[in-house]
């Protein structure tokens, strides 16, 4: 079973995201998904600046099975994005919740967000 | 509706990734991963089942002959207990499938065919038999594992002793008993690395696999052997190869004796080789993978085939099919990876040889 924090809020598309403050945001993906992908050796990061929309490709991870996009939980502004994963990719698997992807400032919409149980009982639906 | 090899209860219980592959149901990976298992292979043994290959039983005065207006490798200096790859052309000249024949004796000949093939295969061969052959589709009767990695050979001798072992690479020998299975052992495979293939029974096949795992080789899924045969450059097909590409155009020259009549040759020759499959080291940043466009600048000189990061080079690389004029090795090329250019550079083949 995927390790899924209490603390955090997801999207039905396996990112994690975790509110900083009133208007900011910083997002990741889960166990759940990095599970999936597998082995992960590349991450496309956004740049600081970049415009993202909830529920659109904000920047993609590669495994060396396939390629995945990460969809933004939330519209806004790229504020920073996580440079240790560009010569450490591998840590998306080792500690998920840890290696968070990208902050997104000036937040003026998000996605509709699951908290820990039901994103808990969505990826239940994903493994039948 | 996937097929289930002999192995798929154990592919699970050994808490396998199961995804389908050419109508089977396979392990793409197992829980230590992709690059793990890929690393147990270039270091020390890993174990695949490959039982969804293809066997086919050629037999009769006639079966020599058949095989060898079929293939575009030369068959006729072949000796009982030999192995030989080589390629199956179509009239155009392109390629039907890549397979190993095995001479179990002057009239008696396995071809062994990939699995996504066979039934394809198996069509075009019976179109083109001649007198005196019998063809029989025996992929139902085999279990096939493959044991791969500098220590396959030291485990192989936990249960055999070394005179019953395969002289040479691409020979086999027949009725070894392995862990009390009876098994055809043969010295191929599709990694790059020294190991063998096994060929049993398929109601023995658990108990084989059981055996050589508990004798030291780590169970490998599907994963890892698409990047050990990319990182040993050898081509796949459906990937490198196609009905539409020559076996010159895929790098496959060796395996071509055009000296002999087959299916396909005049075609092939006239052909020629406008296009080369090369190698391509990413020097940019990202992942190139298959079926992305090759450019020098604003012009399009071709296409990947395969690619994803390697691990035991540990970089990106990928294989292509580009225009034969700018094939050389050192050329400077950019990728189209979903809109983004990255840059790579044409290297030799094979990215990796095994140290003799």
């Amino acid at each position: 079973m995927a390790h899924i924090p209490a603390e955090l809020l997801y999207t039905k598309s396996h990112e994690w995201v975790q509110f900083t403050g009133e208007n900011t945001a910083r997002i990741g993906i889960t166990d759940f998904a990095q599970n999936n992908l597998g082995d992960i050796v590349f991450v496309n990061l956004p740049a600081e600046g970049d415009g993202v929309t909830a529920g659109e490709a904000a920047c993609d991870v590669e495994s060396v099975k396939a390629v995945a996009d990460i969809l933004s939980p939330v519209t806004g502004t790229v504020s920073a994005a996580n440079a240790d994963l560009e010569s450490a990719p591998e840590k998306l698997n080792e500690s998920p919740y840890e290696a968070w992807i990208f902050e997104v400032e000036d937040v003026t919409d998000r996605e509709e967000l699951l908290d820990a149980a039901a994103y808990e009982a969505f990826c239940a639906t994903e493994e039948a | 509706m996937e097929r289930k090899t002999p192995l798929y209860d154990l592919h699970v219980e050994l808490g396998g990734k199961i995804v389908p592959f050419a109508g089977y149901l396979l392990p793409v990976q197992y829980p230590s991963g992709v690059i793990h298992e890929h690393m147990a292979v270039r270091e020390r043994a890993g174990l695949f089942d490959v039982s969804h290959m293809g066997e086919v039983l050629f037999d009769g005065e006639g079966a020599l002959a058949t095989l060898n207006h079929l293939m575009a490798n030369d068959l006729t200096t072949m000796v009982d207990g030999q192995v030989r790859y080589s390629p199956m052309l179509n009239e155009q000249g392109g390629i039907v499938d890549d397979l190993v024949v095995c001479r179990i004796h002057e009239h008696r000949y396995m071809a062994v065919v990939n699995a996504a093939n066979r039934e394809k295969d198996v069509r075009w061969m019976r179109d083109h038999l001649l007198a005196g052959t019998v063809m029989t589709d025996v992929s139902d009767d085999w279990a096939q594992l493959a044991l791969q990695g500098p220590k396959s050979k030291e485990i192989l001798l936990k249960f055999l002793p070394e005179e019953a072992l395969p002289k040479k690479y691409y020979y086999f020998v027949t009725e070894v008993e392995v862990a009390g299975v009876l098994c055809v052992l043969s010295r191929t495979g599709y990694t790059g690395e020294w190991g063998y293939e096994l060929y049993c029974h398929p109601d023995e096949a658990v108990k084989l696999f059981r055996a050589l795992l508990e004798a030291g080789a780590e169970p490998c899924g599907l994963g890892a052997r698409d990047t050990l045969r990319l990182e040993a450059a050898m081509p796949l097909y459906g990937h490198e190869m196609t009905d539409d590409i020559s076996p010159l155009e895929a790098g496959l020259a060796w395996a071509v004796k055009p000296e002999h009549e087959f299916v396909g040759r005049e075609a092939m020759l006239e052909r020629g080789t406008p296009r080369t499959r090369v190698g391509l080291k990413v020097t940019g940043k990202g992942i190139v993978r298959e079926g992305q466009d090759v450019y020098i600048g604003a012009d399009k000189i071709g296409v990947t085939t395969s690619g994803t990061h390697l691990p035991y080079l540990g970089g990106a690389y990928a294989m292509a099919l580009v225009d034969s004029a700018h094939a050389q090795v050192g050329t400077a090329v950019e990728a189209d990876v979903r809109g983004r250019r990255v840059a790579a550079e044409i290297v030799p083949l094979p990215f990796y040889k095994r140290a003799k």
